[in-house]
């Protein structure tokens, strides 16, 4: 038996994880709280599972919700089934049979598109995504054309009283599925195939050196990946309890490709931010304002142009800084830099809403914040939020500065330190 | 207790009371949730929806309201036509406790909210919700798909079929035909309705073509214009909306095409706009209200709408809408009550003196059954049409004239629903 | 039998235009995004959206000036608009690798069309063919083919001669084709290669532009039209190969008259006729180059 020397990081980290999914629930019980979280534990299974292909595999796909939707398809019509008796299926099992549909579209057409790589496997991804997405709607009989496939969750008898009937009992059925998965696709990129896909993303030409078939090692990649997006396919099926046209759509195959990037594509636990990140703006956010979709156009701009390593990356950049004991240097320029950007962010989003409201043709066009009230036609707002927002963007630019001329000295003394 | 306590004590007990009749004045208003696109592609369809709605609203309130003055409010829900988002907005809604929606905007969406409103008042008794269905037409929904908590109050696409063709089949000079459809279950519904009742009432008709398009992503339409022509139809049966409605007529015009196109929402907002005069004599139409019917007892309110209505949405054009909150409001004073079991009994079967003839919601599949116009597309009066073509549509210069009004009957079709009732 | 000849004899030469003239316009949306490939390696997500941007200039100068004016000043506004995006976002990105660009421009495309929701509303506008091209330009056995098709045909041909003229004639053009094999040689030789860059891309972007000014008033000007051609010029630069031009107008000839034709056959397979899928089949068509033949039809380079 060798020694291993106890990872209790990494069990300090799985367990709180754990923790945080039993609890979150208790602390946010309104429905539309639960039905957000149960969102986000499918969302990120997807993101996962994309980023198997993304990030580990370096295979930029523009029609991953495919496999997903696929998966969803077929997990409908087994629960369907179900229901009227053909066979009996408990539904915390139904995802499996989503993955299992989801693996076999992944080998059926990971087949063909893995015999290339790079820009060419991007374009033959999104030219199989649109062929989908048509075909969907041409054979209406399978894929219940516009409307979709409905169903019913409350399937069989209830085991031990939970007919999965009410909310809750789905947010823990994604829960679990959700962490097993997770658990599932962080020990794949501790096996040998997980290593190759990334040997395979960094230097294709050196893998086959050492003998290994770059095209076979994507192709299980894609397989592997396409079965869990198939899972969060079948707990997207549960959650909703309809499968329609927009499974698998370009719409969602762009959604988990944004989700993941703002995650994070280098570090595992990337795409998990991501997807809460998306969710978060996609259906909590589109909830308060109708320029949801701009601020996650410009969020995602930002961070492709600033840290295209993702909120992971930010959030990794200060690890070796805290174990150092150095962050406390570190506080006053960052709450700095948070306020100048607080301040520039009010500015923008007072003009986007107003700028929407007057685009709006007949909305009310009287916006009230803190009590003061004003119209967006008359010019003294728009002179107020503009000087709010030009005055935060000076001040971020100044406190950028001062992050990185302090992240630029500690920096510096660490590496002497290692030196 | 002296006199201080008394007098404390009374104007605690005044502000307890004012404060409870403040509350419960609020909370007295009945709240009807709209769920239909109010961001992306389809906004300002979604807000010509919600614009009208909520004019409707303020004339019921403005005329005492319901149960004695019980005041209606409509909020708006983004479903972003999405089923799923739909679902998503439908849980939101059921947290806040409102009671009856409204949706419109895509069958596909329309479809889902009946399964969701189905399965979620099988799982709260007493707490039930009623969906009001205002534009969804696939005829499913009062067929094999009807719910007793779902009402329809636009005639549905089959029953708009049976009208179109029981006028078509009076035109002697249409002889050949050719059928052009959006490929998804909508257009599949048309195609089928059209190619039996035409077989039906004009078996000498020709169908002499039959296309299916995928929806909304054809941009050059000149191939299937060359078919037509090449085929010799001297009519056009279409059910597009929309850009493939607008791109369809345009590619006609531009070919030269001389077709009379029967459409159902050339006048979807828009399309006039996009078709411009590339229309006018040839695009018809059929519904249930245009702003130049005769003897229109819906002139006043059609015009006070105008006169309120915002920019991007100036004509008024759910009549049926109209119909819908009247109709909301007779049968909430009827069961005295808002709720929605309640209110759903009072609302089957009843009958209501609508602005142009009697309508019926039907009690065996709750669909309502109204007259309905076909109307041609002309050039306005202003710019040189026909003087009966007064109002256009949204200021396209066009403007619908009558060519028949179709009674009630004439649409009503069998159902095959098998309503279960609570 | 003669009539019946005639008639197939019109339909096949009609359709024959009309697929020439709705390849046409595809090759000029393609082109744009063929040479910015070519020379930058970068895949421009956002190339339908500057074809968006080129028909909504276009609306709102002819809506004040005439449609002259905006066929002159549209496409110079968007190859501004092409060169302020290269300039502030992608030389930025540039660093990060192809895939930040790819999804730069991604997030680009996005960002325009919100843009236009807000500044156009979210319906179709008014922009309409003036009235001196419309009407038919010529009577073909008794169907008419429209003036505006052939002046999209004009336009087309034009272009395509004085961007092969520009690149292999002017100065410019013979630095453009240096750049593309040899950037590193170039500027060592002393051009600005950066600036290069930029003229390429705001010149890619002008072509789109031109593109939806002659397109925006034939088809329909809505904020959902980048989404419609979007995929499409994609397939056709896959199709006819990376990196080259002429491989471009084939593959756009080619896929205009496939869709144009597919439309008119009413063969069936498994209860679809061709015409129902007539859209969906050069999706089908670059798959299957794609993975026999990756170069595409003439193509230099696999990307």
């Amino acid at each position: 038996m060798r020694y291993q020397p106890l990872n209790l990081g990494r069990r300090v980290l799985w367990s709180a994880t754990a923790l945080l999914f039993l609890a979150a629930p208790q602390v946010f019980s309104a429905s539309f709280a639960l039905t957000l979280m149960t969102q986000m534990g499918t969302m990120i299974i997807f993101a996962l599972s994309y980023n198997m292909l993304l990030g580990q595999g370096g295979m930029l796909s523009f029609g991953h919700a495919v496999y997903s939707g696929l998966g969803a398809y077929l997990s409908v019509h087994a629960l369907n089934l179900a229901g009227q008796g053909a066979f009996p299926l408990p539904l915390p099992l139904l995802p499996l049979v989503g993955g299992l549909a989801g693996l076999a579209f992944g080998v059926l057409f990971g087949y063909v598109t893995t015999r290339r790589a790079g820009t060419t496997f991007a374009l033959i991804s999104l030219g199989v995504g649109e062929m989908v997405f048509a075909g969907v709607l041409m054979f209406p009989g399978f894929f219940g054309g516009e409307a979709g496939i409905s169903t019913n969750r409350v399937v069989g008898q209830p085991f031990l009283g939970i007919s999965f009937g009410p909310a809750i009992q789905v947010y823990y059925l994604v829960a679990v599925w959700c962490f097993v998965c997770m658990a599932a696709m962080f020990a794949l990129t501790q096996t040998p195939l997980g290593r190759m896909a990334n040997a395979v993303r960094d230097n294709p030409e050196r893998a086959e050196f050492v003998g290994y078939n770059t095209q076979h090692v994507r192709f299980l990649q894609l397989a592997l990946s396409a079965f869990f997006a198939g899972v969060s396919g079948a707990l997207s099926c549960i959650n909703f309890e309809i499968v329609s046209a927009e499974n698998v759509s370009a719409i969602r195959s762009g959604g988990v490709l944004l989700a993941t990037y703002i995650g994070g594509v280098p570090f595992f636990f990337g795409p998990i931010v991501g997807a809460v990140v998306f969710i978060f703006f996609v259906v909590a956010l589109s909830g308060f304002t109708k320029a949801w979709l701009l601020y996650l156009g410009l969020f995602f701009l930002l961070m492709v142009l600033y840290a295209p390593g993702g909120i992971a990356s930010i959030i990794l950049m200060q690890i070796p800084v805290i174990r150092a004991r150095r962050f406390g240097e570190l506080v006053l320029p960052y709450a700095l830099a948070a306020g100048a950007a607080l301040v520039a962010l009010a500015g923008l989003i007072g003009i986007v809403e107003m700028v929407y409201r007057l685009s709006e043709q007949g909305a009310n066009t009287v916006l009230a914040v803190l009590g003061l009230s004003f119209d967006a036609r008359t010019t003294p707002p728009w002179l107020a939020f503009g000087a709010v927002l030009v005055a935060g963007l000076a001040a971020l630019r100044h406190a950028a500065r001062f992050v990185s001329a302090r992240w630029d000295t500690i920096q510096q003394s660490l590496q002497a330190r290692a030196a | 207790m002296n006199q201080r306590t008394m007098h404390t004590l009374r104007a605690a007990a005044f502000a307890a009371a004012t404060a409870l009749v403040s509350y419960s004045a609020i909370a007295q208003n009945i709240r009807v949730a709209y769920i239909d696109p109010l961001s992306g592609a389809f906004a300002q369809t979604g807000e010509q929806g919600l614009a009208e709605f909520r004019f409707a609203a303020d004339q019921i309130n403005k005329r005492g309201g319901v149960l004695g003055g019980r005041k209606l409010e409509v909020l708006g829900f983004d479903s972003k036509v999405s089923p799923q988002e739909a679902l998503n907005q439908l849980k939101r809604i059921t947290d806040q406790g409102i009671r009856i929606i409204t949706q419109g905007n895509g069958s596909n969406v329309a479809g889902a909210l009946i399964e969701a409103v189905n399965r979620h008042n099988e799982r709260n008794p007493g707490k039930e919700i009623l969906f009001l269905n205002y534009a969804a037409v696939d005829p499913a929904f009062t067929n094999e798909k009807c719910s007793f908590w779902h009402f329809r109050f636009d005639a549905n696409a089959d029953m708009k079929m049976e009208s179109l063709t029981t006028w078509m089949a009076g035109n002697k000079n249409i002889k050949k035909v050719y059928l052009i459809n959006q490929d998804y279950s909508f257009g599949h519904a048309v195609k089928k309705a059209a190619r039996a009742y035409l077989a039906r009432k004009r078996p000498d008709i020709q169908i002499v073509g039959d296309d299916l398009h995928p929806l909304g992503k054809v941009t050059d339409f000149a191939p299937y214009v060359a078919k037509i022509k090449a085929a010799g139809a001297d009519s056009v049966i279409t059910g597009n909306w929309g850009q493939d409605m607008s791109l369809l007529v345009k590619a006609g015009k531009d070919a030269g095409l001389n077709v009379d196109w029967y459409t159902y929402y050339a006048g979807g907002l828009g399309t006039p706009t996009a078709m411009g005069e590339a229309a006018a004599g040839k695009v018809k139409i059929i519904a249930e209200y245009h702003s130049n019917v005769a003897n229109n007892k819906a002139a006043k309110w059609d015009a006070d709408y105008r006169k309120q209505a915002p920019k991007g949405n100036p004509d008024f054009y759910f009549l049926r809408g109209k119909i819908m909150w009247e109709m909301l409001a007779k049968a909430i004073n009827q069961a005295k009550s808002a709720e929605p079991k309640a209110v759903a009994y009072a609302l089957e079967g009843m009958r209501h003196a609508a602005d142009l003839g009697e309508v019926e919601m039907r009690k065996s599949d709750h669909q309502l059954i109204q007259p309905l116009y076909v109307f041609t597309l002309q050039k306005s009066a202003a710019r040189g049409g026909p003087k009966e073509a007064k109002i256009d549509m949204e200021g396209s210069g066009l403007a619908p004239v009558t060519d028949a009004r179709l009674e009630a009957f004439t649409s009503a079709q069998p159902t095959s629903c098998q309503m279960k009732r609570p | 039998m003669l009539p019946v000849l005639f008639s197939a004899m019109e339909f096949v030469l009609v359709q024959t235009l009309n697929g020439i003239s709705y390849g046409l316009l595809l090759f000029m949306l393609s082109s744009g995004l063929t040479l910015v490939f070519s020379l930058m390696g970068v895949l421009n997500f956002a190339h339908a959206s500057f074809y968006m941007l080129g028909a909504y200039f276009a609306y709102q100068v002819s809506a004040k000036f005439g449609f002259w004016p905006a066929l002159v000043v549209a496409p110079l506004l968007v190859g501004a608009v092409g060169m302020l995006v290269e300039r502030w976002g992608l030389r930025t990105v540039h660093k990060y690798g192809h895939v930040a660009e790819l999804l730069f421009t991604f997030g680009l495309a996005y960002l325009i069309e919100e843009a236009v929701h807000l500044i156009w509303g979210r319906l179709a506008v008014e922009y309409r063919v003036p009235a001196e091209l419309d009407g038919p330009l010529f009577h073909i056995m008794g169907s008419q083919y429209p003036i505006y098709r052939g002046f999209m045909m004009l336009v087309s041909v034009t272009m395509l001669v004085s961007i092969w003229l520009a690149l292999t004639r002017t100065r410019i053009g013979l630095v453009i084709q240096a750049a593309l094999t040899h950037p590193q040689t170039v500027e060592a030789l002393g051009h600005n290669v950066p600036r290069v860059f930029m003229l390429v891309f705001g010149g890619g972007a002008a072509l789109a532009g031109l593109a939806g000014v002659i397109g925006g008033n034939a088809f329909v000007t809505e904020p959902g039209m980048a989404a419609a051609v979007g995929p499409i010029i994609f397939v056709i630069v896959v199709v006819g190969g990376m990196g080259s031009l002429a491989g471009a107008f084939v593959a756009s000839l080619l896929i205009g008259c496939l869709q144009t034709f597919a439309v008119s056959l009413d063969w069936s397979l498994g209860g679809i006729t061709v015409s129902q899928a007539a859209p969906v089949l050069p999706y089908l068509l670059m798959v299957l180059l794609l993975i026999f033949r990756p170069k595409g039809l003439m193509g230099t380079r696999e990307g």
